[in-house]
């Protein structure tokens, strides 16, 4: 374990940014956190986390395909990747961290997507201990600890210091890049924090939702029951909650027409929207309750079948705190979970 | 060919007229041998209450530097009242492209009846020497549609 | 207030005037309300809240609602009210399938602006009308009721129901000291440079997730534009700056002249972008062009668009005026 003065934090910037480029989560204008590029004068944010997600770093809403030309009648097709360089994430937390590992499971899979691999080859995730969680945390539930983030490096702000460990080569390669600025020091002050923040945990109100019921129970039972219409009822259909989660992956992929060729681009899509995973034979979720149930099965049923009973949520909160109608992932898993 | 590379800045006019009055006023200009620029670009609508707010801002994004719409005068539509209606749509999005800080001299409504081949001339010079001066449009641009 | 209105609605469920009512449901705070629909005396008794907390306008599920079978009681605020006007005027609404019963409002205490004054892990709060009281992971803290309300509620135009069949509580005025365009003025003040640096820090967050367009009582298309593949601007993303000035844009042209100033577009932005002062420049440039227009205000007046005077300004007043004009 290694640490430095808090109050030498720029000067760890600095240094990063000086290789790589390096991004930080800091206060906006309007006064919420969002993940800026550093530069001289921006200020680590001492907001718990930021409005978006992490995933943007690797799973971008947008990303540039391909690139269509005409001439005559040939079609020209035009591969507008340019090597993408080293970055580094600092100030993730951990439910963001393990976002990362859901998202591997769907872009690192045969066949591997090129885009999101290359962003994460060339991404070094720094991630920070959480001290003060807010009420819509709920990340314990699916076996993270706030406290001690994965990450390539970790880090911990504790008494004036910032304590830092590496947990992979990346996070090594990070530690030896600033390492005239560090000292070694024993992880007491760490340890300290770790206790004082799960005890902190420990009284979350969504400490101890239980998810047992999506894993005990069948697909189909879970997915004809009658809960889903009560349950979606004031759903606007809008795409918040899909758009602020650090794990959703759903896109779409779209030709824009420049008037001088063809952009073909890939956007975040939502289940939430009418139009999504339309063909030309129509939409096989035709209703608002088949969008918002598509959702939430998603994330509780088909992905921990598919992925040795992991579910495809974090417990980040964002979309707790975020739908305009206060209806929430919380509340579903609730609410099946009363009627065992 | 020789590629000038200090060419000066010629903007892309683009101009909505209605069918009635102000593309025969266009074609009157022309049957006189009226000088206007040739950077304006004529779309030509049944009416100016054909105009939706989304073509104006359709040409600003595939490249316009200006755009202008023309109509009858109001009283003389052809459709009795569609310049009317036409009109207070364009005032309110004129003032809400201000709102936003893109530069109001880029949008303009004129009224051109089909005898006034000299006004749409005159419009289109003094239109165009405008948007000259203001340069490109850069702030209601998409980066996506310039030609590289 | 809560009692008089639960009880009211036993009533109305009882004698059989309606069959199912709206209103809202307590959620797993004391402050997250979800607008809900319910059916029997247990149902309400159970989940029903009305307090400082209901800031969902429910005037846009009854354009569903209405349709279903029977007729449904539907709790609104003065300023659901207004919406709700404006949606029967366009037919959307089928006034004679609903009960409107007018609850009175003080403002809505909104949970983001409390979090905005640095509150962490809020866990419940409560209202006395006065002040309101956080309980918080990190201990508890009062403030007063005014400091806590939202964008909405803190510029409200008018505590006056304009459309009811019965009211609990007062009925109130329309507040014509209304502050609602002060921002926009200081705004309009501005340098256009200005300005455009302004909007694109705001609209340069928007992540098109499309709630402003969904929650807004007068976005009632039954497909909208920017879904439709063959209007050329279906792009789902805020791919360029364009695209956000280009959404926002038309968004809040396509409610002008009936946009009630419900304020639903900004409460619900994840980006906390203040919508709603978009659709207030258009508000207020009709009271200037066109007279003073209040839509939602009646259900048989003309929309500004949807008419015209001879004598009306040209488009050139909008460079002929000087800024804050």
């Amino acid at each position: 374990m290694f640490r430095l003065p808090v109050e030498r934090l720029d000067e760890l910037f600095a240094m990063v940014s000086a290789a790589q480029t390096l991004y930080i989560p800091a206060d906006g204008k309007d006064s919420r956190a969002h993940y800026t590029k550093w530069e001289e004068g921006i200020k680590l944010s001492n907001a718990l986390n930021t409005v978006r997600s992490a995933k943007d770093f690797f799973f971008p809403q947008t990303t540039n395909l391909c690139d269509f030309n005409k001439k005559d009648k040939e079609i020209e097709i035009i591969d507008n990747r340019t090597e993408s360089e080293d970055f580094v994430v600092f100030g993730v937390r951990a439910c963001d961290t393990r976002s990362f590992t859901i998202l591997d499971k769907v872009f690192l899979v045969d066949p591997v997507d090129s885009y999101y691999a290359t962003r994460r080859e060339h991404g070094t995730v720094v991630t920070l201990a959480c001290t003060e969680p807010e009420e819509t945390c709920f990340c314990g539930v699916f076996g993270i600890d706030a406290a001690s983030p994965e990450g390539d490096a970790a880090c911990w702000i504790a008494d004036g210091y910032l304590y830092i460990t590496a947990n992979t080569e990346k996070g090594e390669k990070f530690i030896s890049l600033v390492s005239s600025l560090l000292e070694e020091s024993s992880d007491e002050a760490v340890e300290a924090q770790k206790k004082a923040t799960a005890e902190i945990m420990s009284r979350l109100p969504f400490n101890d939702i239980d998810t047992s019921y999506f894993r005990k129970n069948t697909l189909l039972e879970i997915f004809n029951s009658d809960h889903w219409k009560k349950l979606s009822e004031a759903c606007i259909g809008c795409g918040t909650c899909t758009f602020v989660c650090p794990t959703c992956q759903c896109y779409d992929i779209k030709d824009y027409d420049t008037g001088c060729g063809i952009k073909r681009y890939r956007t975040w899509d939502s289940c939430m929207y009418s139009d999504f995973t339309k063909t030309a034979g129509g939409n096989p979720r035709t209703s608002q309750v088949e969008r918002f149930r598509q959702r939430f099965m998603h994330k509780l049923v088909y992905f921990p079948d598919n992925n040795n009973e992991e579910f495809g949520c974090v417990g980040c909160g964002r979309c707790i705190s975020r739908c305009p109608i206060s209806m929430n992932i919380v509340k579903v898993i609730k609410t099946f979970g009363e009627v065992q | 060919m020789q590629v000038n590379e200090n060419k000066e800045f010629r903007p892309l006019i683009v101009a909505f007229c209605c069918n009635w009055c102000s593309y025969a006023g266009a074609d009157l200009a022309g049957t006189n041998r009226m000088n206007y620029p040739a950077d304006v670009k004529i779309i030509r609508v049944p009416c100016s209450c054909r105009v939706n707010p989304m073509f104006i801002l359709r040409a600003f994004q595939r490249g316009a530097d200006g755009v202008i719409m023309c109509g009858c005068h109001p009283g003389d539509c052809h459709y009795t009242s569609g310049n009317y209606f036409a009109r207070r749509r364009m005032t309110l999005l004129f003032s809400m492209l201000d709102f936003l800080g893109i530069e109001k001299e880029r949008t303009r409504v004129e009224w051109v009846s089909a005898a006034e081949g000299a006004k749409f001339a005159a419009t289109m010079n003094e239109f165009v020497e405008t948007v000259t001066k203001l340069g490109e449009n850069k702030r209601l641009e998409d980066l996506r549609c310039k030609k590289q | 207030m809560q009692e008089a209105v639960i009880n009211r609605a036993k009533e109305l469920l009882a004698d059989g005037t309606v069959n199912r009512v709206a209103g809202w449901k307590t959620g797993e705070f004391s402050f997250d309300t979800t607008p809900a629909v319910f059916t029997s005396a247990e149902e309400l008794d159970a989940d029903f809240v009305y307090n400082d907390f209901c800031a969902p306008n429910l005037s846009k599920y009854l354009v569903k609602e209405s349709r279903k079978e029977g007729k449904l009681l539907v709790f609104l605020k003065p300023c659901d009210t207004y919406s709700f006007n404006q949606l029967v005027k366009e037919h959307r609404i089928l006034r004679e399938n609903v009960y409107v019963i007018g609850v009175e409002c003080t403002g809505k205490v909104d949970a983001e602006t409390v979090k905005l004054k640095g509150i962490k892990g809020i866990t419940s709060m409560e209202s006395d009308g006065e002040n309101v009281t956080i309980h918080t992971l990190y201990g508890n803290k009062v403030l007063p009721k005014s400091e806590t309300l939202g964008t909405k509620c803190a510029t409200c135009k008018s505590k006056k129901h304009v459309a009811y069949d019965e009211l609990i509580g007062n009925d109130g005025e329309v507040d014509e000291e209304s502050k609602r365009f002060e921002v926009v003025e200081k705004l309009e003040a501005m340098t256009p440079d200005e300005r455009y640096e302004f909007w694109r820090g705001e609209l340069s967050r928007c992540i098109r997730c499309n709630a402003c367009r969904n929650v807004c009582p007068a976005c009632t298309c039954e497909s909208c534009v920017f879904d439709n593949p063959d209007s050329g601007i279906a792009q789902k993303a805020a791919a360029d700056s364009f695209e956000e000035n280009m959404f926002h844009i038309i968004r809040a042209f396509h409610v002008t002249g009936r946009c009630t100033d419900c304020g639903e577009c900004t409460r619900v932005c994840p980006q906390n972008i203040p919508l709603h002062l978009l659709n207030r420049k258009y508000i207020k440039d009709i009271n200037k062009f066109y007279g003073d227009f209040q839509a939602g205000a009646d259900t048989i007046s003309k929309a500004p668009l949807n008419d015209y005077t001879f004598g009306d300004c040209e488009p050139s007043i909008v460079y002929s005026r000087g800024g804050n004009e």
